[in-house]
């Protein structure tokens, strides 16, 4: 029986890393209670609100946090006609946020996440692993037994070769959830009462060429390296599909982070996630994407970006170009999807104008 | 352990290259007692071999290797590969084979690991080698596959490798030990992974499982290092051994997967000592990986043997007139497969 940490103010760290570089993005529909328990985490950073669903309703945020916040109004206010590549009525409305962010990092987390203990009992300080992972490189050309080879009490093992010892840098920090385990509707159905309780004390890079379903629970990544690659579609109301929101965007930043030469890492840290979904409505949601995903994973495996896609919009330009090509004989939602990434991208652009001296995105400064 | 798997279906195979084994089958008596043991004695260990009473077990020395394989070909079989000798003769579906100086470890609650139960568990599970499930295993007791995950893909490819890890003495080279010598491994990380089609890693050979039907002829002594010794940091044979499994079981559509069983290696050897030795295997890697890499197997290979002698083929072409340590063991691989083929179990069928 696993449960969540609630002495974490003993837990959190003197000296807050990156505070002045990270954002921590939450989408809400109802309320940010949780905020609480994190509070000794996140309070020395700028939290970026995303209010879902009806703009007229006030979502309250506890006093003492720095934060900006955007409802509906506000997002279709900032982007105009751009708006419609967000999603309505789905919390893939986050990667707004994304966007309006001015920091290098992202943290991005549910409002029905909480805080874990690790099998000490301690509470994990999830933010800081997450800039851990995020500041050490990764290694996808070939695969440590002993799995983060820069963590401490590891390293390389014998047979590794040393020119592969640098490794590349983490674009994304990928991280898991204790308790109500992140499975689709079907399985949820089979299996109602199973709890995930096994801490696995191991981060890991996911290897070049493998895919893997991107959970946004508990998500941060570099936003110089990847953000405009972090579009999580076209979702919610009046669309075919949800809960495809996140996969979508794990599957093209992965692609992408292939093809440029970053890492993408997972494992720890922990949260505890401690609603679970009605797999009934799931199941509606993610039936479409169910069969569609037959289709869109080889569509992804044999994905090839030509060699002058040098920066991560070239590449997510490219990416919607393949999508529309390929995949709208699946459905006409990915011929609109295509279109909505393009759009992404656009407005991307638009509200992150490249300064004097920056860098080629995707390469690191 | 899996009900289904039968103890007769499964050797343990024992490499000594130490004499006094009695410390060894003690501490794993109460997990080894109720199966067959091979036992291969390094030829070039002069010692008598001291072996407690009480076990299953039949023990190979040089004479007996020199009868089965002949003088000459015995010579493969010294040092660490002499284990290889134990794979060749055993007629069991499953080979589970851990270095002699490794005893049982203890999980996160203190509770002795039963490493052969948890490889014969990996062996007889699906392994998902083509799309990462983020919970790790999806067989295992209270996990799954996760949302996202294709339907498609969720009955799994069968399991031809399973490859434990080690507390305390981790399995570094000696510039990492030599580097860190008090550094040790505490970490007992609770999962078993699938490790990804066309992903490659360093598999050791210290704690190691197989399913010799499928994979057999794969694993094989075949890259020996000038200077090889005693002490598995310098030795590369393990190493190769494992790409060239890997690569076969990628081809074939099996799985590798790797995580638990741990065991405990206890510490020994000099690390700064063996430095001079290891730089011919630390170098080699930089022309073994990206070689393994690039090997791309023809369609008509659709055994272990096919493959086995396809990869000796490039090696022999690619990185024969780099080193030749490469065509030695280009030639060594050929020869293993035609020892495999006489001695050794029937042919192994084509991947599941």
């Amino acid at each position: 029986m696993v449960e969540p940490a609630t002495a974490t103010q003993a837990a959190a760290p003197v000296m807050p890393q990156l505070k002045d570089e990270l954002d921590i993005v939450i989408p809400t529909i109802r309320n940010l209670d949780f905020l609480e328990m994190w509070r000794p985490f996140f309070q020395p950073y700028h939290l970026i609100i995303v209010q879902d669903g009806d703009p007229s309703k006030t979502i309250k945020v506890p006093p003492g946090f720095d934060y900006e916040l955007y409802n509906r109004n506000d997002i279709n206010k900032i982007l105009g006609p751009k708006a419609s590549c967000i999603s309505f009525k789905d919390s893939a409305c986050r990667c707004f946020g994304y966007m309006v962010s001015k920091k290098k990092y992202i943290f991005t987390i549910d409002d029905d996440c909480f805080v874990a203990k690790d099998p000490s009992g301690k509470a994990v300080n999830a933010l800081e692993q997450h800039i851990k992972n995020l500041l050490c490189p990764s290694t996808p050309f070939f695969f440590n037994t002993l799995y983060d080879p820069f963590r401490e009490g590891a390293d390389f093992v014998r047979g590794y070769p040393f020119s592969l010892r640098e490794g590349v840098p983490t674009a994304v920090s990928h991280g898991l959830w204790l308790n109500i385990p992140d499975y689709d509707a079907p399985t949820q159905l089979v299996k109602p009462l199973e709890r995930n309780t096994r801490f696995v004390d191991a981060v890991l890079t996911i290897p070049k060429g493998t895919l893997f379903p991107m959970c946004g629970m508990n998500l941060a990544f570099d936003r110089d390296l990847i953000g405009p690659a972090m579009y999580f579609g076209l979702m919610g109301d009046g669309q075919p599909i949800g809960r495809y929101d996140d996969m979508w965007a794990g599957w093209c930043i992965k692609v992408i982070c292939d093809h440029l030469g970053l890492g993408v890492k997972t494992g720890l840290p922990y949260i505890y996630h401690s609603k679970a979904s009605n797999p009934f409505v799931n199941l509606r949601k993610e039936y479409k994407g169910i069969f569609w995903q037959e289709e869109i994973i080889p569509f992804f495996q044999q994905a090839v970006l030509p060699k002058d896609c040098t920066t991560v919009q070239k590449c997510y330009v490219e990416l919607a170009k393949q999508v529309k090509e390929k995949l709208s004989k699946v459905d006409p939602y990915f011929d609109k999807l295509a279109d909505a990434m393009v759009t992404w991208n656009k407005a991307w652009d638009e509200l992150n104008p490249p300064t004097a001296g920056s860098v080629p995105n995707g390469k690191p400064a | 352990m899996s009900l289904s798997i039968k103890d007769h279906e499964i050797d343990i195979v024992i490499g000594a290259l130490r004499s006094d084994l009695t410390s060894f089958m003690s501490e794993w008596r109460p997990i080894f007692s109720r199966f067959h043991l091979i036992i291969v004695k390094d030829p070039d260990l002069k010692e008598e071999l001291k072996i407690p009473e009480g076990f299953n077990l039949d023990v190979y020395k040089k004479p007996d290797i020199d009868c089965v394989v002949g003088t000459s070909t015995s010579t493969i079989f010294s040092g660490y590969s002499c284990r290889y000798f134990g794979y060749l003769v055993s007629r069991k579906k499953y080979i589970i084979s851990v270095d002699d100086d490794c005893y049982p470890a203890k999980d996160n609650k203190g509770i002795l690991v039963d490493a052969v139960a948890q490889h014969i568990t990996n062996l007889t599970t699906p392994a998902t080698p083509f799309f990462f499930n983020t919970l790790y295993d999806p067989f295992t007791e209270g996990a799954d596959f996760v949302r996202g995950y294709p339907f498609s893909l969720r009955s799994g490819v069968q399991c031809a490798l399973s490859c434990g890890l080690w507390l305390n003495l981790a399995h570094y080279d000696a510039p990492t030990q030599a580097l860190k010598p008090e550094e040790r491994n505490s970490r007992y990380v609770d999962a078993v992974l699938t490790v990804p089609a066309r992903s490659l890693m360093p598999i050791s050979g210290i704690n190691i499982a197989f399913n010799q039907e499928v994979i057999g002829p794969a694993l094989l002594p075949s890259l020996r290092l000038g200077g090889e010794g005693k002490f598995r940091w310098e030795t590369m044979e393990d190493i190769w051994s494992g790409m060239c499994v890997k690569v076969a079981c990628d081809h074939l559509g099996l799985g590798v997967k790797t995580g638990m069983p741990y065991v405990w290696r206890n510490d020994r050897g000099d690390a700064i000592a063996s430095l001079r030795k290891e730089w011919e295997g630390v170098k080699l890697m930089e022309e073994v990986v990206p070689f393994f890499q690039s090997v791309r197997l023809p369609r008509e290979a659709t055994t272990t043997e096919d493959c086995v002698a396809e990869v000796a083929n490039v090696v022999k072409e690619q990185l024969g007139s780099k080193d030749p340590i490469f065509a030695r063991a280009a030639k060594a691989m050929v020869d293993w497969v035609m020892l495999w083929k006489s001695v050794g179990s029937s042919t192994s069928s084509p991947g599941a």
